[in-house]
């Protein structure tokens, strides 16, 4: 049917890659999107090279939100910690490849909300951080 | 009633959307569509008789002022307030409420007081309350619902017992579509010595309203809900309660006389009206009680009531979707669900696809979501132009989301 719920997305979204915790883990941070009560927890390992060995989330969201988060992580395996705090809204949008209403970012965006505030460790997320 | 021709007031209805779709729109709840009776009724009055009301000596200030003053009249005829005095135009329910805690409450409350409410209020019956709450150390206590979604009585009688000093609802909930037994409400809360505010947003576009046999004491609703324009809204207060208040707005309009030592107010309902009111909302506003009552609710609240059981008979045959509040017979025509584990924006988003506008998220009542344990529903609300071809359209759409989902 439509561009958004492109098989990509569904398939991500049903059959995530990355859903799950860490037994251990080097960075973490967890939010929420208050408009829709999705909620993502994101856990990272590095080795001592500071690269991204494995990445896990957990949480709770619409299709969107969670396909954004699994492709996400999917793409930062193997790359170093510094490159991470470069990520921004296009890297998202070209992974999911749509276009999406200003709602809809924001479940979009989350996932790299909170990857960025846990490479950053953060207490607390801030929109800013995606742009 | 004829739908097809009611569907032909509103021009927005003929409108194709996403790829030549008719539009199947069923937010009402969150607002109504607008006939093109209230539009032509704003734009005459721009055209012709644009001026400020109160005090003017000009033809058009008169014109002006006999016009907004008609509406507030023709507004109590359909609400049955006979003292048309004892409406104040506001901006909206959200701002009565927020007027009346500002006001009665500032000044009627102290330390230690209870205010209640109910689990199923929209956050304008809630937050309100919280900041007064906290700013004069006032005790919030929520009236529970049943787990078919209505109030629970007994429980509200229990909670009368602490003597409080207001008892705030909504008349229907704008997500289980509750019908609350307004009147018996009211009555328990004047014996156990409280006033009463009620929201009336959902319910005065709805069905016929009696705000005088209700015996309420304040009474809140919005124009845009009721095929008014936005920006415009009412607060009904009795007249004793309302001379005795402070004025909630200072400036123009609201005053008899400011000298350099102070001022005196004016009388009600101007004394509530600080500034240049919304004139020509409220003409607009007028005008959709003209187009609703030219209608009759009695006949609009028939229609609903038949759509609501045959969107929930159609609707039940979709598999994993639960309906969410109680029967058809105690709910106006407000039909939140869930879809298995689908979320609410997946859902509204594909829908909207198909050209059907439908509402996802918490609407506005968080806690309420929280005591059903959803972070979210779906919600289809009905009103007068909507017919079973809107409903087989949403029933289609539904079908069609199961299967991206499957």
């Amino acid at each position: 049917m439509d561009d958004l719920y492109r098989e990509i997305i569904i398939d991500h979204y049903k059959n995530p890659q990355h859903k799950g915790r860490l037994d251990k883990s080097d960075f973490s941070f967890e939010d929420e999107n208050p408009l829709c009560g999705d909620h993502l927890q994101i856990e990272l390992r590095v080795d001592e090279n500071q690269n991204v060995v494995d990445a896990k989330f957990d949480g709770h969201g619409c299709a969107i939100s969670i396909s954004a988060a699994d492709l996400l992580l999917d793409s930062i395996i193997g790359k170093p910690i510094e490159d991470l705090k470069k990520l921004e809204k296009q890297d998202i949008l070209g992974l999911l490849g749509i276009e999406l209403s200003p709602v809809r970012l924001k479940c979009a965006l989350l996932s790299l909300k909170v990857l960025k505030a846990a490479v950053y460790e953060l207490q607390e997320a801030n929109d800013d951080l995606t742009q | 009633m004829n739908i097809a021709k009611i569907k032909e007031d509103f021009p927005i209805l003929e409108r194709k959307i996403h790829n030549e779709k008719r539009l199947v729109y069923l937010d009402s709840a969150a607002t109504s569509q607008k006939p093109r009776s209230i539009v032509q009724a704003m734009d005459n009055y721009y055209n012709q008789n644009n001026a400020n009301v109160h005090r003017g000596i000009h033809l058009l200030a008169e014109e002006a002022t006999q016009m907004y003053e008609l509406a507030r009249k023709k507004i109590a005829d359909f609400v049955e307030v006979e003292d048309p005095s004892q409406l104040i135009f506001t901006r909206n329910t959200t701002e009565s409420i927020n007027l009346i805690a500002r006001t009665w409450g500032w000044t009627s409350l102290d330390a230690g007081d209870v205010i209640l409410t109910t689990e199923m209020e929209h956050h304008s019956n809630i937050v309100p309350w919280f900041s007064l709450a906290e700013e004069k150390r006032l005790i919030v206590k929520f009236i529970q619902i049943t787990n078919e979604g209505k109030l629970d009585l007994k429980h509200y009688q229990s909670l009368l017992k602490l003597n409080p000093k207001i008892v705030a609802f909504t008349h229907m909930s704008n997500v289980l579509g509750t019908i609350n037994p307004a009147k018996e409400i009211i009555e328990s809360a004047h014996k156990a010595g409280a006033i009463t505010v009620i929201d009336g947003a959902q319910s005065i576009p709805h069905f016929s309203v009696s705000i005088d046999d209700l015996d309420a004491d304040f009474y809140a609703f919005s124009a845009h809900k009721m095929c008014g324009p936005t920006g415009i809204g009412v607060l009904f207060g009795k007249r004793d309660l309302l001379e005795k208040m402070p004025p909630f707005l200072g400036g123009g309009d609201m005053i008899k006389k400011v000298t350099f030592n102070g001022f005196t107010t004016n009388s009600i309902p101007f004394k509530f009206e600080a500034g240049t009111p919304a004139i020509a909302q409220a003409i607009g506003f007028g005008a959709a009680v003209d187009y609703l009552s030219s209608i009759g609710m009695e006949r609009i609240f028939a229609h609903e009531k038949a759509l609501i059981l045959y969107t929930m008979e159609s609707l039940s045959d979709i598999p994993g979707l639960r309906i969410i509040g109680p029967r058809a017979e105690d709910r106006g025509g407000v039909i939140s669900f869930v879809l298995d584990q689908i979320h609410p924006h997946d859902i509204a988003q594909i829908l909207d696809e198909s050209g059907i506008a439908v509402r996802a998220g918490h609407h506005c009542a968080m806690p309420l979501h929280e005591k059903l344990h959803l972070t979210a529903s779906t919600r289809a609300s009905l009103y007068l132009y909507n017919s079973k071809d809107d409903i087989d359209e949403l029933k289609k759409g539904l079908l069609q989301v199961r299967k991206v989902f499957e």
